[in-house]
């Protein structure tokens, strides 16, 4: 282990030495962070890791946001979050070397082609279709909700390669190029005014067999470590600003918000104190290794409170609510990626509806909580051990 | 061994005396009882497992563990529906002579609460209601070298079967603490017909009383204060561990009861409702772990910490006790299920110490708004 951390420690001190931060572009200090095995310093050497412990990559974090290096997740939030684990324990040796660096550097952003108009929380009932054509699969059908992917070069898709088998086990995982013929990316409006998420055609796309992700008919597995890596990613303590403490900042404003006002604010004021107080005791747990109930509430805990707090800073804001800064359409594009600006508060409370639905429904994290931490007997399916084919659909 | 693990080992420890010792049949027939204790449980506790010693100082008799040992304690006695002065004697009394520092009240009372020889309990309520300072009329008068006590106490925890009664009153200086022996000239303490039978409550009426200065006069309220919100920290523990057991309670009836050929709780409102259940007694949990944890080691908010802690708590153990009952359905409803034990005691701990309401007024006046 010490050996271990002072080959980390050196090779961290070392990158610093030859690219300083303040005087090296970002990708080409990312790209010998990557070299020099740095990314992930679990993964294997030449994959951009040190084939050393996970927790030591604390130590590499650390050392460079000191030193005011560049941090690349935020170009890549789904490369970084969801594909690079996924690759780690599924991906071919050949799979690594081909897109992890890329991935890390910034050249490939990832987007994610999982749900459908037909499959939502029901992701196994997905119906677009990989047929195999020679050394390749032709893809058809129709995704949604894929947000990044108009400035994506890497899809992370799901298809059925086998309707006659049972729903979960005729699906596959492949890694699509996104600027590949018969992949149409069409920006979906949302009620907040501009385009976060997209629709993606998906019109016989020619995908090589060496970007499939696992075995065939494997694939939910292989999706699975994506989702797991997903709600991570929603369960998390938000160091920034969080709308607990904008309807406090909001409240301090207003010269007299009366008794009903007052008592909300001190009950979300405590709600979001006691959140805050579970997500550290998950943590510890965690670290422990005592996987406690806990960790799976966060996701469900924070959607609701933080949509009550955006609906108080409304509340809070009086008739200026009945306004809006601009309902004009926008989607992403790699400058307003790199401006986050401060959101209306307005928007962030139009936005909030979508907090119970992304990343697994509130009812679905219900039945999650209910059956894999209570134990209690999962509700009668009649779509369990039915052939794809058979079920109905609509 | 770890902190943990120590905490670990003493609610094994606690939790299997308590499933011997107060069984749900043990809890009906000493809720009949005229003193509503088994004083040979008591004694096992003091003398066995030591448990009314715990947080008192070792030069006080005690064994010097922390407040989170204690809470410990606590939740597994909420979790059993312990009846037992041990709330009264060793979260209220305990706790008010330790903060209020008189070294001589503390030399002459601690090491008998410790060895489980004395209860006792602490006063501060009137014919009003509440818990602060403004709830408390009662005058001292001074007489002789010493003090009398008179007017009437309210809601006061198992005083029936107290030898201290550690009283709030005002003198000419402020707010004061006295201790008064219920045997003394001019005090009654009549047992009331509580809500939830397995805490009982008393009416205390002292007519001049003799009582003794416990502290300096006027000085007692910053004491009190905080032992009452150090009290609510244990109550908060002892609401988390009821709270788990009724969720534990529900869980088994619904896997085993069937309806429309299936396990109820194979239903999807059966089933996020529960979750819901869930989520919010792990909410209270940490709520009361983190007031427990800023009680020992004495966090700068920890009163906030611990109304925080008592708000949350009471809200989580009278819903969850309430959907209890929901979810078992007729039998729930039964004075012969135990759904109702918890309900009771639920609804009643909400208003001991302060309602959430109150709590939460705390919250938002440390808040500053």
């Amino acid at each position: 282990m010490t050996a271990e951390l002072d080959l980390v420690v050196t090779t961290t001190e070392d990158l610093l030495r030859s690219h300083p931060p303040a005087r090296t572009p970002r990708r080409d200090f990312l790209a010998a962070q990557f070299d020099a095995g740095l990314a992930w310093v679990h993964f294997p050497v030449g994959s951009g890791g040190l084939g050393v412990a996970p927790p030591l990559q604390r130590e590499v974090t650390l050392r460079l946001a000191d030193a005011g290096a560049p941090d690349g997740a935020e170009f890549n939030r789904l490369g970084y979050s969801m594909g690079a684990p996924t690759l780690a324990a599924w991906g071919t040796r050949a799979q690594q070397e081909r897109y992890l660096r890329p991935l890390f550097v910034g050249d490939e952003r990832w987007c994610q082609l999982f749900s459908e108009p037909g499959a939502g929380s029901d992701l196994a009932g997905l119906s677009t279709r990989a047929v195999r054509d020679g050394d390749a699969w032709v893809v058809n059908g129709q995704k949604v909700w894929s947000s990044l992917a108009t400035i994506s070069q890497v899809g992370m898709l799901i298809a059925r390669t086998d309707p006659e088998q049972p729903k979960h086990r005729g699906l596959t995982y492949f890694l699509v190029d996104m600027d590949a013929p018969g992949v149409e990316v069409r920006p979906l409006r949302q009620l907040t005014g501009e385009a976060e998420f997209n629709e993606v055609y998906l019109t016989d796309v020619r995908v090589p067999d060496s970007a499939r992700v696992g075995e065939v008919s494997d694939g939910w597995r292989v999706a699975m470590t994506t989702l797991m890596e997903e709600r991570v990613l929603f369960n998390r303590e938000r160091t920034e600003r969080t709308p607990a403490d904008l309807a406090l900042e909001l409240y301090r404003t207003r010269p007299d918000p009366g008794p009903e006002l007052r008592t909300r604010m001190i009950d979300l004021w405590v709600r979001a104190r006691v959140q805050r107080l579970n997500s550290r005791r998950a943590a510890a747990n965690r670290t422990a290794g005592i996987p406690g109930p806990e960790g799976s509430i966060g996701k469900l805990v924070y959607a609701e409170l933080n949509q009550d707090a955006l609906e108080l800073c409304l509340d809070l804001l009086g008739d200026e609510s009945m306004l809006y800064d601009s309902y004009e359409m926008s989607a992403y594009t790699e400058e307003s990626l790199t401006r986050r600006a401060e959101q209306d508060v307005r928007r962030l409370f139009l936005r909030s509806r979508a907090y119970s639905i992304e990343g697994g429904t509130s009812e679905i994290m219900r039945n999650i909580l209910a059956e894999r931490v209570l134990g209690l007997p999962p509700e009668p399916r009649t779509d369990k051990n039915v052939p794809f084919s058979r079920i109905p659909r609509g | 061994m770890s902190t943990n693990d120590a905490r670990d080992e003493l609610r094994r420890v606690v939790r299997q005396f308590l499933e011997r010792r107060s069984t749900e049949s043990d809890v009906r027939r000493l809720m009949e009882d005229e003193a509503g204790y088994d004083p040979a449980v008591w004694t096992t506790m003091a003398d066995q497992l030591g448990l009314q010693a715990m947080a008192i100082p070792e030069e006080l008799g005690g064994a010097g563990f922390g407040y989170q040992e204690l809470c410990v304690v606590f939740e597994e006695m909420g979790r059993a529906l312990l009846p037992s002065p041990f709330f009264a004697t060793v979260g209220l009394a305990a706790t008010a002579l330790l903060e209020c520092g008189d070294q001589e009240a503390m030399k002459r009372h601690l090491p008998a609460i410790a060895s489980g020889e004395l209860v006792a309990t602490l006063a501060v309520g009137e014919e009003r209601g509440g818990w602060d300072e403004s709830a408390v009329d009662m005058r001292a008068q001074p007489s002789g070298s010493g003090w009398t006590l008179s007017g009437v106490k309210r809601f006061v925890p198992d005083a029936h079967v107290s030898g201290l009664l550690l009283v709030v009153a005002r003198t000419a200086e402020g707010l004061s603490l006295f201790a008064v022996d219920p045997h003394s000239a001019g005090c009654r303490v009549e047992v009331e017909l509580t809500l939830d039978l397995t805490r009982k409550l008393s009416r205390v009426r002292l007519d001049a009383t003799p009582a003794v200065l416990v502290g300096r006069a006027g000085q007692a309220w910053d004491g009190v204060r905080r032992a009452l919100r150090f009290a609510a920290v244990a109550l908060a523990c002892e609401q988390v561990g009821g709270a788990r057991r009724v969720l534990d309670m529900t869980l088994d009836h619904v896997t085993v009861r069937h309806q429309f050929g299936r396990p109820v709780g194979s239903f999807q409102a059966v089933k996020h409702k529960l979750a819901d259940m869930l989520v919010d007694i792990e909410s209270a949990r940490s709520a009361a772990y983190d007031a427990a944890r800023a009680v020992a080691e004495r966090d700068a908010d920890v009163e906030l910490a611990a109304s925080v802690a008592k708000a949350v708590c009471s809200d989580t153990y009278t819903r969850a006790a309430a959907t209890a009952i929901q979810l078992h359905g007729g039998i729930g409803f039964t004075w012969e299920h135990a759904a109702q034990l918890y309900y009771k005691r639920a609804k009643s701990s909400e208003f001991l110490l302060g309602t959430p309401g109150h709590h939460r007024d705390l919250v938002g006046r440390a808040l500053g708004i």
